[in-house]
């Protein structure tokens, strides 16, 4: 793993093309901010219907730069009560791990034919990401946590009582939903055997089962860990319907209340970053990134560019979809959906996953020669599950009552139950 | 070179949110040292071709364990300045500072007595050898996580399943003792009624 044109030192050809890769993979990114900003304002503007922005430019494209610069020449507030040095450092905090993250993602390349992705650039072998880290995923994850860094400094050091409600708010559900997070995400993990979002994607590459279907994770790690992954990584981006962080009905405008001009738009930029990025990390990790097939007429990696773009559509507009659709949860109710549901259920699926990886010895294929052996295998996990999962849907409505008894809110069961 | 502009930049990094941890009287700027510090020592883990090891450093100890320290800090409210230059246990900062004089002089100790061009510490130090090969031999397709997988888990499976049994017990018994049992809600600042 890891970047082949390194293999053998480092020249300035190499820094070059290091830091031109960052530099477009930055200015790409902006854009496609810009654009997700319309995007979201004019599906949503169409759910609800209205015609959402249509003045600025063509199709009211230019809306988001409009309102950019607007904010660029608006006054900057810093509180009389806020801790200065924190306050000034918080948005940066929020906004470059939200950059961070989209350098390990593989956006284009060619993976049909058993290839790697690599394109040659200036005699160098390399891949179309800025970076391919030996524990890409693993970036992924320490950026994520690191976000909470500055929505959480944001709000305490604005020293003023919402923001500061809304950060703890952020901590706890980022906390709670990161653990989610990670554990449907070592699926993935285990069906792949690498950590290299590269070579995550050049597993799910090549010929699909039958012919047609594609050898997705979505499909190898049976749906389960996809849809755990989406609702925790929605939760982690603090949308709706889990933006209890920004509840505008409870919290004035949650962490960033007190923040103004660029500042507030620094927020803004790394929260529509982080949806882009959060939907190229599901589309590489469930739905082979730009692998596909290579239809010609085009250059390769170009087709592996159109497949990760339509994907990458597609998620866009389901996270648009949600925040037009669901209603915000209740916070004991997010806590419950991230304790109770997503976090028993994905180790569950983790332990099925490798119980099955283990009697297969690494095959994926439909059809194997030990195929009853393997259904036995799974018959036995669900039937264990089956069983852990009352227990402990049990436990949880027989703590719930004693709860309940204990602030004399019903009748005392028996007298056994108390202590 | 790069190497060692590399190091001294990070080192100055980690020495520098080290002294902060300890200067600043305001805890939650202490915690951003803190933070400043890992890394530091998660950018020198890569320098050691241990990836794993620097991202797990971030994870965990950037990314939970100090924002369990500010979460705490924001909830109690003791976010405000506090007074360094009081001495809270007598004898506590000699003895921090024989304490610190002494890793220092084991480190040193370790650098030296593995002498220069000599590459195994560990021999200096414990007076038997790593059981592990250094990262630095391992072949290309052998990662570091590789090899920690499977020292973790054969090896030390025993340590491993202990401190997971550990730590449950420990998540159980946090649950056990916060847990208000007998009815009426604990209220801390009027000590008539407070029950613990």
């Amino acid at each position: 793993m890891g970047e082949p044109y390194l293999a053998n030192g480092v020249d300035w050809g190499d820094l070059v093309l290091a830091v031109g890769k960052a530099v477009i993979a930055f200015a790409v990114l902006l854009v496609a901010v810009m654009l997700m900003v319309w995007f979201e304002r004019k599906v949503v503007g169409r759910l609800q219907n209205r015609l959402g922005p249509n003045v600025a430019g063509p199709f009211g494209l230019l809306q988001t730069l409009a309102d950019g610069m607007k904010l660029f020449f608006k006054e900057d507030i810093i509180p009389t009560r806020a801790d200065r040095f924190v306050f000034q450092l918080a948005p940066y905090l929020s906004l470059i791990p939200a950059f961070l993250t989209f350098a390990i993602i593989p956006v284009a390349g060619d993976f049909s034919d058993g290839g790697n992705g690599s394109v040659t650039i200036f005699g160098r072998e390399t891949f179309i990401q800025v970076a391919d880290l030996p524990v890409g995923i693993l970036f992924f994850l320490a950026m994520s946590s690191l976000a909470v860094y500055g929505i959480m400094l944001a709000g305490w050091s604005s020293g003023s009582k919402y923001p500061l409600l809304g950060s703890v708010r952020a901590t706890a559900q980022a906390i709670s939903y990161e653990a989610a997070l990670g554990l449907s995400l070592a699926a993935v993990l285990l069906v792949s055997g690498t950590l290299s979002t590269n070579g995550i994607v050049q597993a799910q590459a090549g010929e699909g089962f039958l012919g047609i279907i594609p050898r997705w994770n979505l499909i190898i790690t049976g749906f389960v860990p996809f849809v755990v992954f989406l609702i925790a990584g929605t939760a982690e981006l603090n949308r709706p319907p889990f933006d209890l962080v920004e509840a505008e009905q409870e919290l004035v405008g949650g962490f960033h209340t007190e923040y103004s001009s660029i500042r507030f738009a620094l927020f803004f930029l790394a929260e529509f970053m982080n949806t882009v990025t959060m939907s190229a990390i599901i589309v590489t990790l469930f739905f082979g990134g730009p692998a596909g097939p290579n239809l010609g007429f085009l250059p390769g990696w170009l087709w592996g560019f159109v497949w990760f773009f339509l994907k990458l559509l597609v998620f866009l507009f389901t996270f648009v979809w949600f925040r037009a659709t669901l209603p915000r949860l209740r916070y004991d109710q997010l806590m419950d959906l991230g304790w109770k549901v997503l976090i028993p259920v994905s180790l569950a699926w983790l332990l099925v996953l490798a119980a099955v990886r283990l009697v297969r010895g690494g095959q994926i294929d439909l059809v194997t020669d030990d195929f009853g052996n393997t259904l036995l295998v799974i018959v036995a996990c669900f039937a264990v599950l089956v069983i852990g999962g009352t227990l402990l849907s049990m436990a949880i409505r027989a703590a719930r009552q004693e709860r309940l008894a204990e602030k004399g809110l019903i009748a005392v069961p028996s007298e056994g139950t108390r202590s | 070179m790069i190497d060692v502009i590399t190091f001294l930049i990070t080192g100055a990094i980690v020495l520098g949110g080290g002294i902060g941890v300890i200067v600043l009287s305001n805890p939650v700027r202490a915690a951003l040292s803190l933070v400043a510090s890992f890394f530091g020592v998660a950018v020198l883990f890569i320098m050691q071709q241990a990836h794993f090891l620097a991202f797990v450093q971030v994870v965990v100890y950037a990314g939970a364990i100090v924002v369990l320290f500010l979460f705490v800090i924001m909830l109690l409210g003791v976010d405000r300045h506090e007074d360094i230059r009081a001495e809270p246990l007598a004898g506590q900062r000699p003895a921090a500072g024989l304490l610190g004089l002494m890793v220092l002089a084991l480190i040193l100790g370790g650098l030296f007595l593995s002498g220069p061009g000599g590459d195994d510490g560990a021999v200096a130090l414990t007076g038997t050898k790593s059981r592990t090969a250094p990262i630095s031999q391992l072949s290309e397709s052998d990662s570091d996580i590789t090899v920690l997988a499977q020292d973790l888990f054969t090896r030390n499976i025993v340590a491993v399943q202990a401190t997971a049994l550990l730590l449950t017990i420990a998540t159980v018994g946090a649950v056990v003792f916060v847990r208000n049992k007998g009815g009426e809600d604990v209220v801390i600042d009027d000590p008539g009624t407070a029950r613990r």
